[in-house]
């Protein structure tokens, strides 16, 4: 280390502060002023992330696993008889859905329906919960290596219920996914049987709020909100949550999607071109009250 | 080096999904909290360089505009230093009191540069209550951190 003289340490140890101010100022006003170099910092930092928090996340997930393990013990009774009853009622939903999808074919076939090429799809581990103040947004893993597949930048995540949000960056081992509920995110969506259009809204709360549906056909309480092609931003008819109106009676949207506490997310590229689809009514006419018992359990969580 | 990499540590661990509620918020507390600590008791320990880079980090995570909370970590450790004298020999109380004014003014400086660099009107509350938590915790963290400060981060061997 060269040694410098007392006086002239007091003078830079005096003169480092403005200069890293106003580099700092520098970096707000370059990433304003250049998005790419924006996203160019927050992929090369998620890359440099990722392996440091895949190291930490086994312990955490034993800690989760071994704390909920305890209160399980004391719950299980109580656990038995909720399955017993959620078993008894997806019985009911399995005769519901192969009756639906015998029918189904048969209306394809009848139409000479040509199916969509299938997304392709690759499953990553959510290692950290990297949303802000003002931000919900996950890192998620991506396990191939991202250079011979398409890259994954507006990919649509899904958790094992519903969509959870869409790839916004995508590093060589990491990609950044913006959750629904971020106040950044709009997505177009169909609601109930009618597949009425809405926009859904995050709003960084819990749920994001329904915008711009048609003023003389309001959201019902219950209604199945699923992904719209509208915009050609995401695949029509997949599931994202049920219509729920707040206590300022606004439509809310209560997501499938485990949001608080996402561990696995699968990610699709679809292809570029989707075709114009109006969605499919998901709501049987024999099923009406399913959506309630739908927003019941997930109330539960 | 201590604090600066203590406070680096925390803000990574408080990124693992540990799925608590406000966990978001806890990062700009604890960042806010230590900054004014060092500032107060240690401030050779935690350079301008450091402070800017853990701002920089604490943007990336928090995916607040790059810069904006080096910016304002450093705006908080310059006025903190330029006080301290004062500061030093209070009680307790007040120094959390100026604390509760600095970690309030900070995050409303933090609400006002992200609506202006996202121009439009973000709500206000994710601000509030990340300052909540930071004025609510900062007993909890002085006390660890004058712990430290005695022993492991003690002059001698920082």
């Amino acid at each position: 280390m060269i040694r410098l003289s007392i006086p002239l340490r007091q003078a830079l140890s005096k003169l480092t502060f403005p200069v890293m101010l106003t580099l700092s100022l520098g970096v707000v006003l370059v990433g304003r002023a250049d998005q790419s170099f924006d996203s160019h910092l927050h992929t090369g930092f998620d890359d440099l992330m990722a392996p440091v928090y895949a190291l930490a996340d086994p312990p955490v997930q034993a800690l989760a696993s071994s704390t909920s393990a305890v209160g399980h013990l004391f719950m299980l009774s109580s656990e038995n008889a909720a399955l017993r009853a959620e078993n008894a009622r997806l019985a009911q939903w399995q005769a519901v859905a192969l009756a639906l999808e015998a029918q189904n074919n048969a209306l394809k076939a009848a139409l000479n329906y040509t199916p969509a090429n299938p997304p392709a799809a690759v499953t990553g581990e959510v290692v950290a919960d990297t949303g802000g103040v003002y931000s919900r947004s996950v890192l998620v893993l991506v396990p191939t290596p991202a250079s011979t597949a398409p890259s994954l930048v507006g990919a649509v995540a899904m958790d094992g219920r519903g969509v959870a949000g869409r790839v916004i960056e995508a590093g060589a081992r990491a990609a950044r996914v913006l959750l629904i509920t971020d106040i950044n995110s709009r997505i177009p969506v169909a609601l109930g049987a009618s597949g009425a259009p809405a926009l859904m809204a995050g709003t960084n709360g819990d749920d994001p709020k329904l915008l711009y549906w048609s003023p003389g056909n309001p959201p019902n309480e219950g209604d199945v909100v699923l992904t719209s092609a509208q915009g050609g931003a995401f695949p029509p008819g997949l599931p994202v949550g049920v219509v729920h109106y707040d206590s300022q009676n606004n439509p809310v949207v209560l997501p499938f999607a485990d949001l608080p506490a996402l561990r696995l997310l699968r990610l699709f590229t679809y292809p570029e071109t989707l075709p114009e689809l109006t969605p499919i009514p998901h709501v049987a006419p024999a099923a009406r009250h399913a959506p309630t018992a739908l927003q019941a359990h997930h109330r539960r969580h | 080096m201590f604090p600066s990499v203590t406070l680096l540590a925390g803000l990574l661990v408080l990124g693992l999904p540990f799925g608590l509620p406000g966990q978001a918020s806890l990062r700009p507390a604890l960042a806010v909290g230590c900054v004014f600590f060092w500032s107060i008791y240690r401030p050779a320990s935690l350079p301008a360089a450091l402070t800017a880079l853990i701002g920089l980090v604490l943007d990336l995570l928090e995916y607040t505009p790059p810069g904006l909370w080096a910016v304002l970590l450093l705006g908080l450790e310059w006025l903190t230093v330029a006080l301290r004298r004062q500061l030093v020999p209070m009680k307790f109380r007040v120094i959390w009191a100026v604390f509760a004014g600095f970690a309030l003014g900070a995050m409303a400086l933090a609400w006002a540069g992200q609506s202006l660099l996202c121009a439009r009107l973000l709500p206000v509350w994710p601000s509030a209550l990340a300052a909540g938590a930071a004025i609510a915790l900062y007993p909890a963290l002085a006390a660890g951190l004058i712990r430290a400060h005695r022993g492991p981060a003690a002059v001698e061997q920082g």
